[in-house]
């Protein structure tokens, strides 16, 4: 089946469900090719294991190409494992070396509970953003879209703040488990834009009042969230978002937009 | 039963306003008293929900991931076309709707076509004032590229991250109506079948994924938005996840398949490079727009390559054969996809294909570097270039990419009426999911264009038009129809998980790809068909007696998911070449070796095969019925496809 050569040793988390106490366990992945990628030396060791008709390790992963945010492995203390700005779906077997021992974890955050092996319920992202990420804008809208222009470095860094994949690695690789990259990340790319101006200070409040519902823990400025980000996500997004929550607490919300108007 | 696609009477330009006029529509007092269930969150899922929220409908969303925002849509790199004409460049909604039914080498609507080429500039417009950031030029303005099958710049695009942008922008809007308490979000949840109640669809049944719960929903109306089924191929660019049960599902339970063997094999992705591989990778086909395609003139020179011997970069101009450029002049590299396919298959074929395994051709950037600058290059394609580095760990800046065709988009889907309902009343089907817009070939930006077109603004009005026929009557949950649909479902999980063979799951998908791939992929026979049909039956027979499908299902089982996606996957293969079997044209992506013009173009044969073929199921182990949907063509000209 597989064609290479390299043999590794996994010491992979096993846990039935959330309810169930988990433990690692040890598994011996041969004949891996330097060419697979991480996720399908495991879809190897996972075809050994239903022969044997014992369950596979369950881990999420779906566009395997590094965008849908799905795939979400702490390899070797690391989230995504060694390498940087790419996710686990996009690491391959060359980065390792022949007999090396690989220890894989689950995303670990209270806000994160696990659902079996190695995948996590990450459904509080889904909530911070129904909290706020959003422009009232109902289909139909008739503005020509051309209609405001936007200068490019503006829409360019909103891009940037935009390719957030929602994965939760930031949280994974923080000390304290905070989210804050990931809601500065959309709290940002709103921001920027015009179109997300009318509700620029409610979204922030909104949206870090359920960040905080969640569970996340606080920000310290370590920056190993932006370190292992695999979209490269920076952290002047969350000075941004402090600026807004800031001014939001300071000052009523037609004070704040007669400001931003004069500037 | 005849097919009725209620296309609206007059001219091109006035059907959907005059049909739009002509639908009932639903009291905003009323539209509270209807459930709709939407099953899938890419971008026709999820703007469909949205939208049918805003208007008042209640909604219940489902998706098979931990979260809407990762449906496939997300993986869509180069962009979504519109006839804005912002280029000055001479585009207009005719010409969008004739560069697609051509695209589509005229086997599909042009009723369908020309709506959709009509709407899709409100949809430019909408996806921008959710905050979708699209690229911009200096002056702040939205800024195009071109795009296979067409001589505009009507492309919108976000580098190389246009779905993942689109519908990040769907799934906020979702998010607002989730917020609003008018959506409820089911995650990590499955539909395994339809519940219909004389004759119409009434509501679904669901595992969840977590627990294995097996429920119902029911509902005023059902929309599948569930996306395509290139996964029969096993490899191909589709998401792990992606499958064709719901549709499947769905089929047998009344509502006909459409142009099932329709496939759209890409022309640029990564190669194979080995039996362990779970899926291909999509290069762009926005690269063509600064990449040269070419392969070595002789099969000696390639082998050379293929050895290790020499470099790309050593051959010399005159050995190099820039085979696109060389036969299209007009379009070059921008030739539609099945075209550009084609051409490089029949390269590797004369042995001229190159990379380890000589089943590759370049694509090179060697010029554009040089014309434009690394900088530049970087700025458009840094993160395609990055993505093809860390899976090669080739540098695309320095040597040539190898690319080579691979499944990426299934045209065929369930068959809908211009409405998007499927032969089952109250059974939408939208975007890939059904089979509607795109003919035999889909071309580049245009399935983004398509799923949110359905989502945006087809299906909010034609939804009313029926739900105001049935009314607000609530449905009966405690009919029958809904405990035995529920027991049906309960009995297949159990003969799926009393399976204790010897052999995978995956062993036997993998096994299925490589028969499609090589009977019913870029060439196809009569012959090759006829033997694929006995293949598939055997490995489908040996798969209900030796595949092993470990655990229960109270609990989060993939192994048990596949085997249901597999299962279906390997009735849909044999559909797919009786179809094929069946359309002895060779029409876009449907390549008939038996049908070709003297040049080895796709022969079209209008007089017996201007139809939609759209099958019905009857029962196992009978054969499906072939209904015809006759294609008439009142405004464009049926001609030979050139891209000379």
């Amino acid at each position: 089946m597989s064609t290479g050569n390299m043999n590794l040793t996994l010491k992979v988390w096993r846990q039935k469900n959330s309810a169930s106490k988990g433990a690692f366990v040890t598994y011996k992945a041969e004949g891996i090719s330097p060419d697979m990628s991480f996720l399908e030396m495991l879809d190897v060791v996972n075809e050994g294991l239903i022969l044997k008709g014992e369950e596979p390790i369950q881990f999420d992963h779906d566009c395997r190409e590094g965008i849908c945010g799905m795939c979400s492995l702490y390899i070797n203390g690391h989230p995504h494992g060694p390498k940087q700005g790419i996710t686990t779906c996009q690491l391959h077997m060359r980065t390792f070396h022949d007999g090396e021992i690989i220890v894989i974890e689950p995303w670990r955050a209270a806000a994160f509970p696990i659902v079996r092996d190695l995948a996590v319920d990450r459904s509080a992202f889904d909530r911070i953003q129904q909290a706020g990420g959003f422009v009232s804008v109902n289909t139909g809208v008739t503005v020509d879209a051309n209609e405001i222009p936007i200068p490019k470095v503006i829409a360019d860094e909103a891009f940037n703040s935009a390719t957030c994949i929602g994965c939760g690695a930031c949280v994974a690789a923080c000390k304290n488990a905070s989210a804050m990259l990931f809601v500065s990340a959309k709290v940002s790319q709103l921001g920027m834009l015009p179109q997300g101006q009318p509700e620029r200070y409610s979204r922030v409040q909104a949206m870090v009042a359920q960040m905080d519902a969640e569970g996340f823990g606080s920000c310290t400025n370590t920056g190993a969230c932006e370190a292992e980000c695999p979209k490269e996500i920076k952290m002047t997004n969350i000075s941004r978002m402090n600026n807004d929550f800031f001014s939001a607490k300071l000052f009523r919300e037609e004070v704040i937009h007669e400001h931003s108007m004069g500037e | 039963m005849s097919l009725n696609a209620k296309i609206p009477e007059g001219p091109l330009a006035e059907k959907w306003s005059k049909h739009k006029f002509n639908l009932k529509l639903v009291n905003p007092a009323n539209k509270r008293k209807y459930d709709v269930i939407v099953v899938g969150t890419g971008l026709a899922g999820a703007s469909a929900a949205a939208s049918l929220a805003e208007l008042g409908y209640n909604v219940k969303a489902f998706c098979f991931q931990d979260s809407p925002r990762r449906a496939h849509s997300i993986a869509a790199q180069g962009g979504i076309n519109a006839a804005k004409n912002y280029q000055n460049d001479g585009d207009s909604v005719y010409r969008l709707f004739y560069d697609t039914i051509k695209g589509g080498d005229y086997r599909a609507r042009e009723g369908n076509v020309y709506r959709l080429a009509e709407v899709s500039v409100n949809i430019i417009d909408q996806c921008v004032a959710q905050g979708v950031p699209f690229a911009r030029e200096y002056g702040g303005l939205l800024d195009n590229r071109s795009f296979g099958g067409s001589q505009v710049s009507r492309t919108f695009y976000a580098r190389g991250q246009t779905g993942q942008q689109l519908l990040l922008g769907a799934y906020s809007a979702l998010n607002r109506q989730i917020n609003l308490g008018k959506v409820k979000m089911y995650t990590r949840t499955e539909m395994l079948d339809v519940v219909v109640i004389d004759g119409h669809a009434k509501g679904i049944v669901t595992r969840n994924l977590t627990t294995g719960a097996i429920d119902t929903h029911a509902a005023h109306a059902v929309l599948l938005c569930t996306g395509g089924y290139g996964n029969v191929f096993y490899l191909s660019t589709n998401a792990m996840g992606s499958n064709v049960t719901a549709a499947w599902r769905a089929h047998k339970r009344g509502a006909f398949f459409a142009n099932p063997c329709f496939t759209q094999i890409h022309p640029t992705c990564i190669p194979v490079t080995g039996d362990h591989q779970s899926k291909l990778t999509l290069m762009s086909e926005s690269l063509r727009n600064d990449g040269r395609v070419w392969a070595p003139k002789t099969a000696e020179i390639a082998e050379q390559l293929r050895k290790s011997q020499i470099k790309a970069s050593q051959v010399k101009e005159e050995d190099r054969d820039y085979f696109l450029e060389r036969k299209y002049p007009s379009f070059g590299n921008l030739v539609p996809r099945d075209v550009a396919s084609r051409n490089a298959k029949e390269v590797v074929d004369e042995k001229r294909g190159v990379g380890g395994s000589g089943i590759a051709v370049f694509l090179d950037f060697a010029d554009a570097i040089h014309r434009l600058g690394k900088d530049a290059v970087s700025a458009k394609y840094g993160n395609l270039f990055d993505m093809y580095y860390q899976i090669t760990d080739e540098d695309p800046y320095t040597q040539p990419m190898r690319i080579y065709p691979a499944v990426h988009y299934t045209m065929g889907g369930l068959w809908v009426d211009y409405n998007l309902s499927t032969t089952v009343p109250g059974l939408y089907a939208l975007g890939e999911c059904n089979f509607s817009d795109h003919g035999a070939n889909r071309l580049g930006a245009s399935a983004l264009m398509q799923g949110l077109a359905d989502g945006y603004f087809v299906i909010p009005y034609t939804l009313g038009d029926y739900l105001a026929t049935i009314g607000p009557k609530p449905v009966d949950v405690n009919h029958p129809a809904f405990a035995q649909t529920k027991q049906d479902t309960l009995n297949y999980i159990n003969k799926l998980l009393a399976l204790k063979g010897n052999k995978t799951v995956d062993q036997y998908h993998r096994e299925l790809g490589l028969i499609m791939w090589e009977y019913c992929g870029m060439a196809r026979t009569a012959e090759g068909l006829t033997k694929a049909k006995g293949l598939i039956r055997a490995l489908r027979e040996d798969f209900w007696k030796n595949v092993i499908v470990v655990g229960d299902n109270e609990e989060v089982n993939s192994s048990l998911e596949k085997a249901g996606r597999v299962a279906d996957f390997l009735e849909l293969g044999e559909l797919m070449v009786d179809d094929a079997q069946m359309r002895k044209e060779s029409c876009g992506g449907h390549f008939r070796l038996e049908s070709q013009t003297p040049e080895g173009e796709a022969l079209r044969d209008d007089d017996d095969f201007a139809f939609v073929a759209a099958w019905e199921f009857k029962s196992e182990n009978e054969p499906e019925t072939l209904h015809k949907e006759v294609l008439d063509f009142e405004f464009v000209h049926l001609t030979q496809r050139s891209y000379k």
